[in-house]
C-alpha cells in the first residue's frame, strides 16, 4: 500500500464514522420533532436524550478530523473543492451550527421551545442533503474551468437527477441508521413502547434507502460511465452489503437480536461506502484531480501519520472508556442514574 | 464580483467569525482550568461551596463550548472556502498542528461528555476531578496548536520556493517557528488570566446585586488571586512578545508604535493621534521603545523608513496596542489592589464602585483579546504569509462571498444572544442559595 492510499483509507473510515455517528444524532432529532408532532413525544423523547447527551460533541468532532485531514494529506482540494463549494457548505454550516447550539441551549438551560424542537429537528435533515451535495461534484460534470478557476454550474447541478437521487438517499439513510440504532438502545434501556416505535420506523425507511442506492447506481451509468464500470468489478462488495440489508431487515422483523441488526446495518453500509470509495480510486474530483497528483509532499504525508498513529492511542482508550460509562452501561442507558452537572 | 471585491469580502468574513470564536475559545481554554482549581481547594480543604462553584461553573461552560465549537467548525471550513491557495500551500507545510488539533478536540469533547455526566458518581472525589485533567489538556493544547499555524503566518519557515515549487519540507521545523513561543505562551496565558476576571466578574455581580453569601465572596477571592498571577505573566510575556517583533517581525512594532525613523534611544508614544505625518498630543516615554523592543535604553531600533510603503501595515494598529497593554496593566492594578486590600481589611475593596470596577474587568479582558489579535492579524497586512504571500493573491475567486457573510453575521447574532439569554436564564432559575439548601437536605451533611 502506497502512502496515498493509505492517507485516503484514513479519512474515508473517519468519514464513515462521521456518518454513522452522525445519522444517528440526526435521525434521533428529527423522530423527536416528528413524535412531537403526532402527540406521541413522551414515548421517544427521553431515550433520545439519554443517548445524545454525553456524546453530541464528539460526533462534531469526526467531521472536524475529516475535513482537516483531506487539507492536509491532500492539500490541492482546498484549490479545487475550497473555491467551488463556498455556498452549499456554509450553508451546511450554519444548519450545524444551529442545531449544535440549540441542542445545548435547549438540554441545559432553558427546556421546551416547541419551536425549537422542530428547527432541530428539520436542521437535522437538511445538513446531510447540503454536505451530500460534496460527493455529487465529485462525480464531475458540474466543474468548469473559467481562467484556471474552477467554477461551480449550478444549473447542472440542481437539475441533475443524480444529485437528487443523492438527496434522497442521504436522508432515507439518515432515518434507517438512525432507527435501527435507537430500536437496539431502547430496547437496551427495556423501554417497549419506545422500541415499538422506533423498530416501525427502522422498517419504513429501510426501503427507501436501498431502492435510492441502487437508483444511483443505475444512474452513474449515464452520468459518469468509467465509475460505472469501476463499480461492476467491486460487485462482491455490493453483493455482501445487500445481503446484510436483507438480514437486518429480517432481524427487526422478527423482533429479535436488535444489537446484531445494528451490527449488519453497520456492515451493510461499511462494504457500500468502502466500494463505492475504492470504484472511485484514484479520483477525488473527476476528471480534474486524483489522489496522486494532490498528494502532499511525502515528509508531510509521513509526519501526518506519525501524529495519526499517536493520536489514535490517544483516542481509542479515551472512546471506548466513554462508550463503557454510557453506551454500554446498563444503569446508565435505562436511567437508573443521573449523574449530570 | 472582481477578484478585488471577493477579497474584500472574504476578509471582513475571516475577521467576522474569528472575532466572535475567539470570545467562546478563550473561555474556553481558560474556564476548564478555573474549574480544576475549584475543585481541587474543594477537595482539600472539604469545603461544598468550592466545589459547587466548580459545578455552577461547568454548566455556565457548556453553554460556551457549544458556540466555541460550532463557530470554530465554521472557521474551520472557511479557511478553505475564502482562502483556498493559501490553504493548498499551508496544507503542504503547516497541516501537521492543526491535524494535531483534532486529536485535541476529540481529547476534550470525550472527557468533557464524560466529566458532565459522572457528578457524584465516584466515592472518591478525586476521580471525579482527574476526568477534567484532559479537559484541561485537550482545550489548553487546541489553542496550542492553532496558535502554532497563525504564529507561521508571521514568521514562514521550513520550505523553500525553488521555480514556484515547494521544496526541502520540514513540518516540524515549520512548527516550532521563531514566532512561536512568544505567541502560544502569550495566547495561552491570557486565555487563563481572562476566563479569571470574567468569572470573577460574575461573582461581584452578584454581591452588588445583594448577595451577601459567602459562597461569592469565597469565588471572588479565588479569581483575583489566579487572575493576578496570570496578569502578571501576561504582561511578562507580552513584552517577550514585543522583543521577538523587534527582531523578526521590525515593521509590525514600529507600526504599532508609529516609529518611522530607524534611530537609537528611541522613545515610546501613547495614545496621540497623526497630524500631517507628526505625532501629535501623545504621551512621550523617553527612551521607552529601545527599552521595550530590546531592554536597552540607547539600543537602536529599525522604523518604518525601512520598508516599502506597500509593505507596511495600517498605522492604526497602535491604538489596538495602546488599548490592550492599558487593559493589562490596569487589570494587574486591580487585582493588586484587590489582594493587598483584602489582607489589610481596607474599605475600599468591599465598596459598590471597587466591585464595579471588577465587574468591568471582564469585559475589558475579553476586549484586551480582541485588540490583541486585531493587533497580531492587521500588523501582519499585507501578507497573508509574512514575505511570501499576499492576501490578494490567497483569496477565493468565488462571486457569493458578500451574501455568505450576511448569512453568517445573522448566525453569529442569533448565537450570541442565544446563549447570553440561556446563561442567564439557567442561573437565574437555579441560585446558589437554593441549591446549597438542596444539598444540605440531601447531605445532611455541614453544609451552609
Ligand atoms: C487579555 C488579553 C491581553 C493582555 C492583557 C495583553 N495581551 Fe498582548 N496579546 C493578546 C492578549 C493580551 C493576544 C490576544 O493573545 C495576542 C493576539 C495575538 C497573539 O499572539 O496574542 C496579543 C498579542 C501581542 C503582541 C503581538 C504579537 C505578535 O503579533 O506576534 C504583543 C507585542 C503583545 N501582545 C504585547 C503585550 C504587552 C506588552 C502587554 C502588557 C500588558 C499585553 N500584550 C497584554
Ligand atoms: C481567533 C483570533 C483571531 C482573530 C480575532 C483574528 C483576526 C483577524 C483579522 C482582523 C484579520 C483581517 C486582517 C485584515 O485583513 O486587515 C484576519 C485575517 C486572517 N487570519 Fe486571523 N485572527 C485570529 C486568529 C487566527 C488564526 C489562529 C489563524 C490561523 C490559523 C488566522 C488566520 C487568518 C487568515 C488566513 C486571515 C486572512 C488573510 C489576512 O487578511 O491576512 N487567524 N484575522
Ligand atoms: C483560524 C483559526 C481557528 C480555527 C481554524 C479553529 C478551529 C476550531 C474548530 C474546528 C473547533 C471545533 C472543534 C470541535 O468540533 O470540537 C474549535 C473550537 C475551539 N477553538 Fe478554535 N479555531 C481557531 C482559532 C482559535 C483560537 C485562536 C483559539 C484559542 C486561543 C481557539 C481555541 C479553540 C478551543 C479551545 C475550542 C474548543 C471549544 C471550546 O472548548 O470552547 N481557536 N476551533
Amino acid at each position: 500500500m502506497n502512502l496515498e492510499i493509505l492517507g485516503i483509507s484514513v479519512l474515508w473510515t473517519f468519514l464513515f464514522g462521521y456518518i454513522v455517528v452522525g445519522a444517528i444524532d440526526f435521525g434521533a432529532g428529527f423522530f423527536n420533532a416528528y413524535t412531537v408532532l403526532t402527540g406521541k413525544q413522551r414515548i421517544l423523547t427521553k431515550v433520545i436524550q439519554r443517548y445524545l447527551s454525553p456524546v453530541w460533541e464528539v460526533t462534531n468532532v469526526f467531521l472536524v478530523f475529516f475535513f482537516v485531514g483531506i487539507i492536509g494529506f491532500f492539500p490541492k482540494t482546498a484549490f479545487y473543492y475550497g473555491t467551488t463549494l463556498l455556498v452549499p457548505v456554509s450553508i451546511g454550516v450554519v444548519l450545524l451550527a444551529i442545531r449544535g447550539s440549540y441542542y445545548a441551549f435547549e438540554t441545559y438551560g432553558a427546556r421546551g421551545h416547541k419551536g425549537y424542537t422542530f428547527m432541530y429537528g428539520l436542521a437535522g435533515l437538511l445538513i446531510p442533503a447540503s454536505l451530500s451535495i460534496v460527493l455529487t461534484i465529485s462525480e464531475g460534470g458540474y466543474i468548469e474551468m473559467v481562467n484556471d478557476n474552477p467554477v461551480l454550474d449550478y444549473w447542472e447541478l440542481f437539475t441533475s437527477p443524480l444529485t437528487w437521487s443523492i438527496v434522497v438517499l442521504s436522508i432515507s439513510a439518515t432515518l434507517y441508521i438512525s432507527a435501527v440504532f435507537l430500536t437496539w438502545y431502547a430496547n437496551k434501556a427495556r423501554d417497549v413502547e419506545a422500541t415499538s416505535l422506533l423498530r416501525k420506523y427502522a422498517l419504513i425507511w429501510a426501503l427507501p434507502t436501498i431502492i435510492t442506492a441502487g437508483g444511483i447506481i443505475f444512474e452513474l451509468r449515464k452520468h459518469n460511465p468509467e465509475h460505472f464500470e469501476n463499480i461492476q468489478t467491486f460487485w462482491p462488495m455490493f453483493l455482501i452489503s445487500f445481503i446484510m440489508f436483507i438480514g437486518t431487515v429480517y432481524l427487526l422483523m422478527k423482533k429479535k437480536q436488535y444489537g446484531w441488526a445494528f451490527g449488519l446495518l453497520a456492515g451493510q453500509f461499511a462494504f457500500a461506502f468502502f466500494g463505492y470509495g475504492a470504484s472511485h480510486y484514484p479520483y477525488l474530483l473527476y476528471p480534474y484531480l486524483t489522489i496522486y497528483d494532490s498528494f502532499t509532499n511525502p515528509a508531510m504525508a509521513i509526519s501526518l501519520i506519525v501524529a495519526f498513529i499517536l493520536g489514535l492511542c490517544l483516542l481509542i482508550p479515551s472512546l471506548i472508556l466513554l462508550m463503557r460509562l454510557f453506551l454500554f452501561n446498563k444503569e446508565y442507558v435505562r436511567g437508573n442514574e443521573d449523574h449530570h452537572a | 464580483m472582481g477578484n478585488e471585491e471577493a477579497v474584500f469580502w472574504s476578509r471582513v468574513l475571516t475577521e467576522t467569525t474569528l472575532s466572535f470564536h475567539i470570545l467562546y475559545a478563550t473561555i474556553g481554554v481558560g474556564v476548564p482550568l478555573m474549574i480544576m482549581i475549584a475543585q481541587w481547594v474543594g477537595i482539600k480543604k472539604n469545603d461544598e461551596h468550592y466545589i459547587l462553584l466548580a459545578r455552577r461553573w461547568a454548566r455556565g461552560f457548556i453553554i460556551t463550548v457549544a458556540v466555541g465549537v460550532v463557530t470554530g467548525t465554521a472557521i474551520g471550513l472557511q479557511l478553505s472556502l475564502l482562502w483556498p491557495n493559501f490553504m493548498e500551500l499551508a496544507g503542504n507545510v503547516i497541516a501537521l498542528p492543526l491535524f494535531m488539533e483534532t486529536f485535541a478536540f476529540f481529547f476534550e469533547a470525550i472527557f468533557l461528555g464524560i466529566y458532565l455526566y459522572t457528578w457524584d458518581r465516584f466515592e472518591n472525589q478525586k476521580k471525579h476531578l482527574l476526568l477534567l485533567v484532559p479537559v484541561a489538556i485537550g482545550a489548553s493544547f487546541s489553542a496550542v496548536f492553532i496558535t502554532i499555524v497563525n504564529a507561521f503566518m508571521n514568521a514562514p519557515r521550513g520550505f523553500d520556493i525553488v521555480n514556484g515549487e515547494l521544496v526541502n519540507i520540514n513540518p516540524l521545523l515549520a512548527m516550532f517557528n521563531p514566532a512561536m513561543p512568544t505567541k502560544v505562551a502569550h495566547v495561552v496565558i491570557t486565555a487563563y488570566m481572562t476566563s479569571a476576571f470574567v468569572l470573577a466578574a460574575i461573582a461581584a455581580f452578584r454581591m452588588l446585586k445583594g448577595s451577601n453569601h459567602v459562597y461569592h465572596k469565597k469565588a471572588l477571592h479565588l479569581t483575583m488571586k489566579v487572575g493576578l498571577i496570570f496578569a502578571i505573566g501576561s504582561a511578562i510575556i507580552g513584552d517577550f512578545s514585543g522583543k521577538y517583533l523587534a527582531e523578526y517581525q521590525p515593521e509590525k512594532l514600529a507600526a504599532a508604535e508609529w516609529h518611522f525613523e530607524t534611530q537609537e534611544n528611541a522613545p515610546l508614544y501613547l495614545m496621540g493621534i497623526m497630524k500631517d505625518g507628526e505625532v501629535k498630543y501623545a504621551i512621550k516615554i523617553p527612551f521607552g521603545l529601545s527599552i521595550l523592543a530590546h531592554n536597552n535604553p540607547t539600543a537602536e531600533v529599525i522604523g518604518l523608513d525601512q520598508f516599502a510603503e506597500e509593505d507596511t501595515p495600517p498605522l492604526y494598529i497602535h491604538y489596538l496596542f495602546n488599548v490592550m497593554v492599558f487593559i493589562g496593566m490596569w487589570m494587574a492594578l486591580l487585582a493588586a489592589t484587590y489582594w493587598v486590600g483584602t489582607k489589610r481589611r481596607w474599605k475600599m475593596v468591599t465598596t459598590k464602585w471597587f466591585r464595579w470596577l471588577i465587574v468591568l474587568g471582564g469585559p475589558l479582558s475579553l476586549l484586551a483579546i480582541e485588540a490583541g489579535w486585531w493587533l497580531a492579524e492587521v500588523g501582519r497586512q499585507p501578507w497573508i504569509l509574512r514575505n511570501i504571500m499576499r492576501v490578494e493573491d490567497a483569496a477565493t475567486t468565488s462571486g457569493q462571498v458578500d451574501l455568505m457573510l450576511v448569512l453568517f453575521a445573522s448566525l453569529y447574532l442569533v448565537l450570541g444572544v442565544g446563549s447570553i439569554v440561556v446563561l442567564r436564564r439557567m442561573f437565574r432559575k437555579n441560585p446558589v442559595e437554593r441549591e446549597l439548601e438542596d444539598r444540605h437536605t440531601e447531605k445532611g451533611g455541614d453544609v451552609h
